[in-house]
């Protein structure tokens, strides 16, 4: 029988939401190929992570201690790979994250499975749709290998729902391959609003706020929305390289997405078209935004969004 | 040192990019070429640190048609000092791409391989790993630099990539979610590129001259023996479904009505 593996992201004890969505994905394999599914989770914090992800599946196996303190490529891909021997995988499964487009290939290569890249949906047992071309074409690909990786844009799937019966963590002992890369630090962005990739609702400016952020931030703070930016803002240095939605920035897809200020670059469009409502609010009728915005304004953003934020403060 | 860089052939990002009526692929007639963005942005890096490091040699390597030498031709006009071509007409997945990779590395024993962190056609984001992975080296995915791009170190052209003194390590800055981690790697090493990571240079008329009396060294996959059979096969091809046009609204009250009664989503 085709066993699943579903590769967990945590960070200091805590499961990170596009596991949820991952394991959507996982189960919809497993309905579409038979199978059962069973997640390792890697790293320090491991089995508490295990813990928590235990309320949706009956196994989980957790990965803890000497050498994968930090999620480095080389250790955590060999420690999933243990994993899927173990278990004898015939399917890997994980978000694509930066982690999990960090790890999945190096996962890939060592079990000579193809990878199908952070794929929409899962087609078949094999075949699964993958957004190409900044999201202008959708393919079909299909994995020919007996083993397959599959990373998933966590967007794109609902999180998953917690089963009657706690499952069981296991600790799985693997010795850590000595890795040519060290860990010297982190830099933290830190933010009081909503992760990006994870709000239900985002305010994004564009370069109609000639790096002005603060009507963008006062609309986010009354709808409890994170802050987003198109490239132009960040190329400029206005806000930091986090902030970006677009193909080369974050995918978004949340219930309401409001561009301010943004003309609508293709590279920007393919990072929130899955949003569910668009709203736009730009200076110029012409801006390629309002051909996908539900809702579009003409306006100029420092007199719209103020009296947006007062509108919307009247509601709540 | 010796630093290896890919230049992909990719369909420019500007170019309306169609479906073909049979859905096998995208239409390529009357479609414009370049070099994937995140290669050139590594293509520049790698210039930055030759120039850092002398003496150092830059490799630009392409995998495709015959008319990707116009991309090798652009990564050697940019100041890259010889190029490669493995030649192959047709689809190539990113596993076989990586596996002909490992084997110019082999040939050439670079000290840093640097390519873009994906390429903008099938946006994969896989074969830079892979190729870590077959190589046994270390990987940095996702280079970018503490420092942004309006900073006084991009505009003298500073690496972002920051070496040890004794040449055998290199640290980078990753953009990551949630802010900017920083690993250190040893040599040698493959590296993907970001985009912030600098602003590649255009390249002047006297270096595009120059370009066009540089080496580039044709080679075969068969003569590399690997077999390009796909792992992952593209069976489909599809235009992306339509969002249904919206309406505009006159003013904000109009806006917050929609948003709250019909949309409800405030």
């Amino acid at each position: 029988m085709a066993t699943i593996l579903l590769i967990a992201e945590q960070a200091h004890g805590h499961l990170k939401k596009a596991t949820l969505s991952a394991l959507t994905a996982a189960q919809q394999l497993a309905q579409k190929g038979g199978g059962q599914i069973q997640a390792v989770v890697i790293g320090a914090g491991a089995a508490q992570s295990a813990q928590e992800l235990a309320a949706y599946l009956p196994t989980v196996h957790a990965v803890e201690g000497g050498g994968f303190e930090h999620a480095l490529a080389e250790t955590h891909a060999a420690a999933a790979v243990e994993a899927a021997k173990k278990v004898g995988a015939t399917d890997v499964v994980l978000a694509a994250t930066a982690y999990g487009k960090d790890i999945a290939p190096r996962i890939a290569a060592k079990l000579a499975a193809g990878v199908a890249s952070d794929i929409l949906a899962v087609v078949s047992a094999n075949q699964f749709k993958r957004a190409m071309w900044a999201g202008n074409a959708i393919a079909t690909v299909e994995v020919t290998t007996p083993v397959k990786v599959v990373s998933v844009r966590a967007t794109e799937f609902p999180a998953a729902q917690k089963s009657g019966s706690p499952g069981a963590v296991q600790q799985l002992g693997v010795t850590a391959p000595a890795p040519k890369t060290k860990f010297i630090e982190f830099n933290e962005v830190k933010s009081a609003r909503p992760e990006l990739t994870e709000a239900s609702v985002v305010v994004s400016g564009g370069r109609g706020t000639k790096g002005d952020f603060k009507p963008i931030e006062a609309l986010a703070d009354v709808l409890n929305a994170a802050v987003g930016a198109s490239r132009a803002v960040v190329d400029a240095g206005w806000q930091p390289n986090d902030l970006q939605v677009g193909q080369t920035g974050k995918v978004v897809a949340p219930k309401l997405y409001i561009a301010a200020g943004i003309s609508g670059a293709i590279q920007h469009l393919a990072g929130m078209k899955g949003s569910k409502t668009i709203v736009a609010i730009n200076k110029d009728a012409e801006a390629p935004i309002f051909q996908v915005a539900d809702y579009g304004l003409v306006a100029d953003l420092f007199k719209a969004l103020p009296e947006l934020t007062e509108e919307v403060k009247k509601l709540k | 040192m010796k630093i290896l860089v890919t230049v992909k052939r990719v369909e420019d990002y500007e170019s309306k990019i169609k479906v073909k009526p049979d859905n096998s692929w995208i239409v390529t007639e009357g479609v414009n070429y370049r070099a994937n963005p995140f290669d050139e942005i590594a293509v520049e890096e790698a210039l930055r640190v030759r120039d850092a490091n002398a003496p150092s040699e830059v490799v630009a390597v392409s995998i495709g048609s015959g008319a990707a030498q116009a991309e090798i031709r652009s990564a050697l006009a940019m100041g890259a000092d010889r190029g490669i071509l493995v030649k192959h007409d047709g689809f190539l997945d990113s596993d076989a791409v990586a596996r002909l990779l490992q084997k110019v590395v082999a040939k050439e024993a670079p000290d840093l391989v640097l390519m873009g962190k994906q390429a903008v056609d099938v946006d994969d984001n896989v074969t830079g790993q892979l190729l870590a992975e077959y190589l046994g080296w270390g990987q940095a995915t996702f280079a970018s630099k503490k420092e942004s791009l309006e900073s006084p170190e991009e505009k003298a052209k500073k690496p972002g990539l920051r070496f040890g003194a004794d040449k055998k390590t290199v640290q980078v800055a990753r953009e990551v979610d949630g802010g900017l981690e920083v690993l250190e790697v040893q040599l040698p090493a493959l590296i993907t590129v970001d985009l912030r990571l600098n602003v590649p240079r255009y390249a002047s008329l006297p270096n595009i001259m120059k370009a066009k009396k540089k080496p580039i060294e044709e080679l075969a996959p068969a003569a590399l023996g690997v077999d390009v059979s796909p792992k992952v096969k593209v069976v489909r091809v599809e235009a992306p479904p339509a969002r249904t046009a919206g309406i505009k609204v006159p003013d904000v009250a109009t806006l917050v009505k929609k948003l709250h009664e019909d949309a409800k989503v405030v």
